[in-house]
């Protein structure tokens, strides 16, 4: 436990970055900043094009930021003068999963560490039973497909396959968009007890603020472009969260203290986005 | 009431639907009409290689005139089913299905469904999809739709979009453009079937505000069909609550937030009463995972 | 997902090289057109060096000088494209008018459907080329044979295509035209028969490239002129650089048709972006 917590802290310092189709500059993030400790679930509540994509892009490795710069640790991730390299320390969970569909399930999990030989080939098997045991059961469909499972399923066993890395962090970009209601409240489920058993950083990023304030530990609201920090927001509620909480009065206060601004955010894209197709 | 004869004898009424008067604005507050009543009905889906699927059993609820009913129940608990009953595209095994008193018994422009993905026709334009209902009919000449359908599309922020096709409007759009191309006809009921479903989550919520508004000004009866418990709350006057497996009616709900609902209904102390209410119900039906 | 789009877009357009901002100023493909520099550089070369089998293949310069001394200017050879052309058209458009209406009928028609179907399914894997030997037993002269493979060779591939299109109708298109009070006649006209010009589509650009296959395949068996024939009678009498202009006129000629019908059809879809 000890070692967790000194493993796994963002400090993301006015990152910015300005994409430049064609001489037309789009400012995606500007002055974007937070501090997030070791172990910290946060969720980026934001609308449609407010720069959330690429704020995780920069920490995936995917893009290089313009101006400002990320640590993981300490250790610079991303700035203008880094090259982008993606990375097992920090993994990204795809809104429309990326498990590979000719591989088993078992086989899609060990990948990452037997490609990259930090595990031997029976070790890796074990940990990766152990794991998809403890996150939920999920050992039982170790020998089937991916297309063989719900897509709450896969979901899940792409949460470990990520897991199965050791990250530092985990990168969430929307997983549950999909999703009718009841899958998603079984997959918040999930989520919040892998990350009671795992406590890794993780960084969730939605467009409902609902789900955001039920799973995290800090709530970032972003503005539309160009993307910034607009609110901050710590979650009070305790820990495991249960249903009943949806309905307490602590989290209607903490809903009302954000909903305004997401609203207006939600507005703004909004209306830029019918602007932009006339 | 000036569309009943075109709505109860459907296709064969062209010729007498266009010696009505002009229709009433679409967007005028309406005498409270279409009611919906649904009496024991029941439907099962014959199968390749199993016994018939029991889709809905013994199924009652009314749609109240002038108010928004929203049908709430799990994904493939038979919403959907009940929707297309009312619309008239599909006939119950046992039951009834009437509106204002009379039989359901065939497709009409007096019931007009939202499907869940859009259904505007992509071969044509905006305008053209929205004039299709009045010129199908004879209802009105050409200009006159043209005018009646560009007047909507100003009232729905889609000015300068009538000559797009749908492919080029952005979702939000297209489901505006489709409550166009339902108002225009003047229905006593609209039955809207996840209509704000792929939607993400924010645009979702503008649209929300953006129905509910349009509800208060017309007044137009409404059974609006979700997934969504806050979607339900935030819009409903009354909620049906459905189990599944076969689809069934369990619960009504009444919700008496006050008009005109606002993001700030979504954070009142009546509003989290309310959710806690509705909330033990969905546990109960199990439309709520609590594992 | 928006930004992420966008983000994806953007780094295309940054990647630095040449040849992009080349092609994004002047609207051309110069990656494109220099392969095509280097493909015929490369044959001649070949050529010249009598690489391996090319001791008896012209290259495509000897090609070149040879058509312009001769064959731009001859009739005969103007005459085989002409000749082509009209078997494609013939065989092409006869295939779509019987095709597309039977097509719809076997989407539509379930009882039409079980009777004509396992004929069609038994008679769509034969390739048109066999049909060469009966269609000439059949038919009273060569054209109409060579016609009537061609017509074979598009045929059913448009049916197969358009009753796929009927049965993948969206039923909510369908229903809303009946809650808008639209009789069959109107829901025929205006939602069917659009719901199925993407299939129609398909099975046109499908099929205009067949045809010019089975076309200048039986050209070479049985046709006095064309493309295919000119081709074959320059193996037949040892002028190798007939066999090259002739290949490369079927090439063109090819490419012509497509081009043509997806400009067509582009125009009967304008909705489709």
């Amino acid at each position: 436990m000890n070692d967790v917590l000194h493993q796994g802290a963002l400090s993301i310092r006015q990152a910015g970055k300005i994409y430049d189709p064609a001489g037309a500059a789009v400012v995606a993030l500007e002055d974007c900043s937070a501090e997030i400790r070791a172990g910290e679930f946060v969720a980026i509540v934001g609308p449609s094009g407010c720069g959330k994509s690429t704020l995780l892009n920069a920490i995936a490795g995917f893009d290089r930021l313009t101006s400002g710069e990320i640590l993981l640790d300490g250790v610079t991730l991303a700035s203008p003068g880094t090259e982008p390299r993606p990375g097992p320390q920090r993994v990204v969970v795809f809104q429309h999963g990326a498990l590979f569909p000719w591989m088993t399930v078992l086989e899609n999990v060990i990948y990452g560490p037997t490609r990259q030989r930090v595990l031997g080939a029976d070790a890796a098997r074990a940990k990766a039973l152990d794991m998809l045991r403890r996150c939920g059961g999920l050992d039982t469909a170790g020998q089937r497909y991916p297309g063989q499972l719900s897509s709450g399923m896969q979901r899940r066993v792409e949460i470990v396959r990520a897991l199965m890395n050791e990250p530092k962090v985990l990168l969430l970009d929307e997983p549950f968009r999909a999703m009718d209601t009841v899958s998603k409240s079984a997959m918040h489920r999930h989520l919040l007890d892998i990350h009671a058993l795992y406590p890794k950083t993780v960084l969730f990023i939605t467009h409902d603020l609902e789900e955001a304030l039920f799973l995290a530990d800090t709530v970032y609201v972003m503005t539309t472009r160009p993307g910034r920090m607009k609110t901050m927001l710590r979650v009070n509620l305790a820990r495991p969260r249960t249903l009943d909480m949806l309905v307490s009065h602590e989290y209607l206060e903490l809903k009302r203290q954000v909903v305004a601004g997401v609203h207006e955010e939600a507005q703004k894209a909004f209306e830029r986005g019918e602007r932009e197709l006339a | 009431m000036m569309m009943q004869t075109s709505a109860t004898t459907g296709l064969a009424s062209n010729a007498t639907a266009a010696q009505q008067a002009v229709p009433v604005s679409p967007l005028a507050p309406r005498r409270r009409q279409g009611h919906l009543v649904v009496q024991g009905v029941s439907k099962r889906f014959a199968q390749r290689d199993s016994a018939p699927a029991e889709v809905l059993r013994d199924c009652s609820f009314e749609v109240e005139p002038g108010r928004l009913t929203v049908l709430m129940g799990p994904s493939g608990c038979g919403k959907s089913t009940l929707a297309y009953l009312l619309a008239g595209y599909l006939a119950p095994d046992a039951g009834s299905l009437t509106i204002d008193g009379m039989p359901i018994t065939q497709a009409g422009p007096d019931r007009m469904l939202v499907f869940q993905e859009t259904a505007l026709w992509p071969w044509m334009s905006i305008v053209e999809n929205v004039m299709f209902g009045p010129l199908a009919r004879g209802d009105m000449s050409r200009a006159q739709a043209r005018q009646a359908a560009e007047a909507l599309l100003q009232k729905f922020g889609l000015v300068g979009f009538g000559d797009r096709y749908p492919s080029q409007l952005s979702g939000g759009m297209k489901r505006r453009a489709e409550l166009a191309q339902a108002l225009i006809n003047s229905p006593k009921v609209m039955i809207l079937d996840e209509p704000f479903r792929g939607l993400d989550v924010m645009t979702r919520e503008l649209m929300q505000e953006y129905y509910v508004q349009l509800f208060e000004e017309t007044q137009l009866t409404t059974l609006f069909i979700t997934t969504e418990l806050e979607e339900a709350i935030f819009l409903a006057d009354r909620i049906v609550f459905m189990g599944t497996a076969p689809g069934r009616i369990v619960r009504g709900l009444e919700v008496d937030l006050p008009h005109p609902r606002t993001i700030g209904s979504m954070t009142s102390e009546r509003y989290l009463e309310i959710k806690k209410d509705a909330m033990a119900t969905l546990i109960e039906y199990g439309a709520v995972s609590t594992d | 997902m928006a930004d992420a789009t966008a983000g994806q877009t953007v780094t295309a357009c940054n990647a630095p090289g040449g040849f992009s901002r080349l092609a994004r100023l002047t609207g051309v493909n110069w990656r494109g057109a220099l392969a095509v520099v280097a493909f015929v550089l490369g044959w001649e070369l070949l050529v010249r060096f009598k690489a391996l089998g090319f001791a008896a293949v012209p290259g495509p310069l000897e090609s070149l000088t040879a058509f312009w001394a001769t064959y731009a200017s001859k009739a005969s050879y103007w005459e085989s494209w002409f000749a082509s052309f009209r078997r494609v058209v013939a065989g092409f458009v006869l295939a779509q008018l019987l095709g597309i209406p039977l097509g719809l009928f076997l989407g539509t028609r379930e009882r039409l459907r079980e009777l004509m179907f396992p004929v069609l399914e038994l008679m769509r894997p034969i390739p048109p080329i066999a049909w060469v030997p009966l269609s000439i037993l059949f038919w009273p002269t060569h054209e109409l044979s060579i016609i009537f493979i061609t017509f074979i060779g598009a045929f059913f591939i448009i049916v197969i295509n358009v009753h796929d299109g009927v049965r993948t109708i969206k039923q909510e298109h369908l229903w809303l035209a009946r809650s808008l009070g639209a009789g069959e006649a109107m829901i025929f006209r205006r939602i069917v028969l659009p719901s199925v010009l993407p299939a129609i589509s398909v099975g046109m650009t499908l099929g205009i490239a067949v045809t010019w296959n089975v076309v200048i395949a039986a050209e070479m068996i049985a046709g006095d002129n064309g493309l295919g024939r000119l081709t074959w009678e320059g193996y037949v009498s040892h002028t190798s650089t007939v066999v090259i202009i002739g290949m490369v006129s079927i090439g063109f000629a090819g490419y012509l048709s497509s081009a043509l019908v997806s400009w067509l059809l582009h125009k009967l879809t304008p909705w489709r972006a």
